[in-house]
């Protein structure tokens, strides 16, 4: 049951650290200032949230590890995190179509982790819960003026919808490791929750006057360490300081 | 002008002559690196001092997952606690409950507003409905009291706070999210 804890606990912990950093790297290339502040805070609380599940994860595992070694020590196949949210940020609409994407996962996720009958992960989620939801209406609210805006971003923003909805699918990706924590009140059932996320969505959507595709190639794997060759680059940019200075007190 | 509330120093006393109550009220004090006029007792942060064993437990609780002020704030507590001759004090951090801006105190609120800061409307009272389409309940500029103001960012100068416009006096300001 631990390792299966360890497993599920970096699983969200990595889509937090990833996408965290992939926002991180935004500061300073939003299209306005007060969006440069936006995506640090909204990175900023990914970061925190995968802070507290490493660190958590750290604790179960009982190693030696501690949450920096788990964020800066592991190498590509050791990093669990779907897929969609190592996906590079093609442009703004690109960039809000993830953010979208993880967030509607994330507040059904978060709100049903709440509840977990794992009391440390219950309370990280009631707090990450308010952070997600506030995420969304960010999200929700630019993929609608963008989709409902000119004809240049509306079709920017279909097409970041379309190129990010192939990685959609990697986070509702389940296994044996979840089944076991599921019947245990411990994590929540990633089925469950894509029924929440396709009402956001379409929600979403149908007010931003945007589409999703009818059939899309989907691409999974992301959850037992198989990713695009987008996380390769990431992972050097993330961690070569942390590697080459090891032991060094920030 | 509002100044920072200041963290009283024990004069080099001793720690026998130094009251639980008096330590209470030094570690309520210290001040969040943020938002300097509140202090962690105003924001609702310091969830709980008690003495277990002759050992003085704080209990802290982050307002954001990735609040930078909490090392900051951790850092005061067991600052005012040394100096209080208790070294070996221990500093807990909690998430559940969730810290929520419902335990601002009416005073915190009141320093808040006087700081420029608009104070976050009551979190009961929401609306509801769907997250991403919820209506916006007014909030008034903290300069001219107006509640013609707009959103800019949803998130402003740290993350607890959103950047609004006020159109009567055209200054912009600060909003402490509900939450």
């Amino acid at each position: 049951m631990s390792s299966a804890l360890v497993t599920y606990l970096l699983r969200l912990a990595d889509d937090n650290l990833i996408l965290g950093q992939r926002l991180g790297a935004l500061v300073s290339r939003m299209p306005d200032l007060e969006e440069d502040i936006a995506v640090a805070n909204v990175g900023l609380d990914h970061i925190g949230q995968a802070r507290h599940l490493l660190a958590y994860a750290a604790q179960v595992e009982d190693a030696g590890r501690d949450e920096d070694d788990l964020a800066m020590l592991r190498d590509e196949r050791s990093i669990l995190s779907s897929v969609l949210v190592e996906q590079p940020d093609v442009d703004f609409a690109h960039t809000m179509a993830r953010q979208l994407f993880v967030d509607a996962y994330q507040v059904p996720l978060y709100r049903a982790l709440s509840q977990s009958s794992d009391q440390t992960l219950a309370g990280i989620a009631q707090k990450a819960l308010k952070e997600a939801d506030y995420h969304l209406r960010r999200s929700a609210t630019w993929v609608v003026r963008l989709g409902d805006g000119t004809e240049e971003s509306h079709n920017r923003m279909q097409a970041g919808i379309v190129e990010m909805w192939k990685y959609v699918d990697d986070l509702f990706v389940t296994d044996e490791v979840e089944a076991e924590l599921v019947a245990a009140g411990i994590a929540a059932d990633a089925t469950a929750l894509r029924a929440s996320f396709d009402t956001t969505v379409a929600e979403v959507l149908a007010e931003a006057t945007l589409e999703l595709p009818d059939d899309s190639y989907q691409r999974t794997g992301g959850r037992t360490g198989f990713h695009t060759e987008h996380l390769g680059h990431l992972l050097p940019e993330m961690q070569s300081l942390y590697r080459a200075h090891q032991g060094a007190e920030w | 002008m509002v100044m920072a509330p200041s963290v009283p120093s024990f004069d080099g006393r001793s720690p026998d002559e130094i009251s639980f109550e008096e330590i209470c009220d030094a570690v309520g004090r210290v001040p969040d690196p943020e938002v300097p006029v509140l202090t962690i007792e105003d924001l609702g942060v310091l969830r709980n001092i008690e003495q277990l064993d002759g050992k003085i437990v704080v209990t802290l609780t982050p307002t954001y997952s990735g609040c930078p002020a909490m090392k900051y704030i951790d850092d005061g507590v067991r600052s005012v606690l040394a100096e209080a001759g208790h070294t070996d004090a221990i500093v807990n951090t909690v998430f559940s409950p969730a810290w929520t801006t419902e335990w601002m105190s009416q005073e915190g609120k009141e320093k808040l507003v006087a700081y420029g800061i608009a104070a976050p409307h009551s979190v009961s009272a929401a609306p509801t409905g769907s997250v991403m389409f919820t209506r916006r309940r007014p909030v008034a500029c903290p300069q001219c009291g107006s509640t013609d103001t707009s959103v800019i960012s949803e998130f402003g100068s740290t993350a607890c706070k959103a950047l609004y416009r006020c159109k009567s006096c055209s200054e912009p300001f600060d909003y402490f999210k509900e939450i």
